[in-house]
């Protein structure tokens, strides 16, 4: 922590920060209860409006809409990490008429907001003629375009934090571009890139949730197909409560792994000089 | 040309409501994240502790559940009524509130430690090392990240159109009720978006360029 921010507290400083401590701790508690006191008064904790989710058919359901979230994600993951790659080296080549195009798609897709680059999909398509756009499709498209675009920066910035020696070693020895590029810059790239990159794919698994607004079976969207179930007391806080703490946790899984691999990473010191400064600028 | 030409009504409400959207939930994200960012790094430990849990808890959230709770979750809980637009405007706020956190809490470790001993031996307080002369430094060096905090706003705006907001990705289905194709409606939407998105981008580099700290 930025400890050098304060001075070490003596006596009096001390009892003023047990104080502030103490209220701030009861602010938060009473901020906490007075949600949960009100969910508590409007009913959202009676039996009934979770009997619901005690139905097999409906813990299935949910079961089943977690990998549809897992599902989009990992086909998004996948081929964002692709198409990243191959954005990041055309913007690195040589010819005007590859890097141009490439910096012009990256630009642009970073540019269009997901949700619309999802409805031109699954609205936008079908009327001109294109056959077999699922939810499933519209969403892990628009998920590719955007991230393989964010990844490519993400890549283009690792490879170019590099310090020269390493590719002007690679041409000394007489390899050609494209080995330097995928045998020597593009390891150490992702290698120290990898924080940026993992973060980007939690971004990836929490803009999964923009399925529910085109219509893709994911868990928000059964969320509120079970909330507004009148039957049942139209639980939509306790579905959105049961949604919340599945996103939560899957991401703070995956945030997990970044942390882990940042930590085991640091123990590296050649890596870990050149993440400092590029995580900084490319994290928003 | 024509899809936007007869429907201007449609995309001038549409846009007019995503910049307000924009531009008050960028105002309260932006004051609301500055005080996160402080209270992460002050010398309480249980602020500091709850600035962590907020942010670590919000940003593992994906947006459109946030918005989801705030639409329809909240009115259930028969507190004061709000309608769609506030209820956006208050998810994004603190959706992009701790976004903003990060990077100004970034931007705190980008000023030299020198900064903060010099203030702490001419005898500042905390919040006087903080405001007085962190800040205002840390603010300077922030300036892209920032931006593109915001520009992640504004395109996260669109997500409010699934919550009955009228704002530009709520065009599309306006217009397929009056029966206009859906792919030019969107790709003009599109295009003002990059439109908006390179203005926004024109500004950080002018920015970036008059507050650039010589160091």
């Amino acid at each position: 922590m930025s400890s050098v921010l304060f001075d070490a507290p003596g006596p009096k400083a001390r009892a003023r920060y047990r104080i502030l401590g103490v209220v701030t701790a009861l602010v938060i508690i009473a901020i906490v209860g007075f949600i949960v006191l009100r969910f508590a008064q409007s009913g959202q904790f009676d039996e009934k409006k979770w009997h619901l989710f005690t139905f097999p058919l409906v813990q299935q359901t949910i079961i089943q809409s977690v990998g549809a979230t897992l599902s989009a994600f990992a086909t998004a993951a996948v081929f964002s990490l692709v198409l990243g790659v191959f954005l990041a080296f055309g913007r690195l080549s040589d010819r005007k008429w590859i890097s141009l195009p490439c910096y012009g798609f990256t630009e642009l897709f970073r540019a269009i907001p997901l949700l619309i680059l999802m409805m031109i999909f699954y609205y936008g398509l079908p009327p001109l003629g294109v056959q077999g756009i699922t939810p499933f499709t519209a969403v892990v498209a628009g998920l590719v375009l955007y991230n393989g675009s964010v990844l490519a920066e993400v890549f283009r910035a690792g490879i170019e934090s590099l310090p020269r020696g390493q590719s002007e070693a690679g041409y000394a020895i007489g390899l050609p571009k494209s080995a330097v590029m995928t045998n020597i810059l593009l390891p150490q790239a992702v290698r120290s890139m990898l924080p940026v990159i993992i973060s980007q794919l939690v971004v990836i698994l929490k803009d999964t949730a923009l399925g529910f607004i085109v219509t893709y079976n994911e868990i928000l969207f059964q969320a509120k197909y079970f909330g507004s179930q009148a039957q049942y007391g139209s639980p939509i806080i306790p579905s959105a409560i049961i949604a919340g703490v599945l996103y939560v946790g899957m991401c703070l899984i995956l945030a997990g792994i970044a942390k882990w691999l940042e930590s085991r990473m640091r123990r590296n010191v050649k890596v870990a000089k050149v993440v400092k400064s590029e995580i900084v600028a490319i994290e928003g | 040309m024509n899809t936007l030409l007869n429907n201007s009504d449609l995309f001038i409400t549409g846009f007019r409501n995503t910049l307000i959207l924009f531009i008050v939930a960028g105002i309260f994200a932006l004051i609301l994240g500055t005080i996160v960012a402080a209270l992460r790094v002050s010398p309480i430990p249980a602020m500091r502790a709850a600035a962590t849990l907020y942010i670590n808890v919000v940003r593992n959230t994906p947006l459109t559940l946030v918005l989801f709770f705030f639409a329809l979750g909240y009115p259930k809980l028969g507190l004061v009524e709000i309608d769609f637009m506030t209820a956006a405007t208050v998810g994004l706020s603190l959706y992009t509130a701790t976004y903003v956190a990060e990077a100004v809490r970034s931007g705190i470790n980008t000023v030299p430690v020198g900064q903060a001993e010099a203030a702490r031996a001419i005898g500042l307080p905390f919040t006087q090392t903080l405001t007085l002369v962190i800040l205002p430094q840390a603010f300077r060096a922030v300036i892209p990240p920032m931006f593109s905090v915001f520009i992640a706003l504004l395109k996260n705006t669109t997500v409010a159109a699934g919550f009955s907001v009228a704002e530009a990705g709520a065009i599309r289905s306006n217009l397929s009720e009056r029966g206009e194709p859906a792919m030019a409606g969107l790709l003009w939407v599109a295009l003002i978006f990059v439109l908006i998105v390179f203005i926004l981008s024109f500004v950080q580099r002018k920015l970036e360029k008059k507050w650039k700290v010589a160091r």
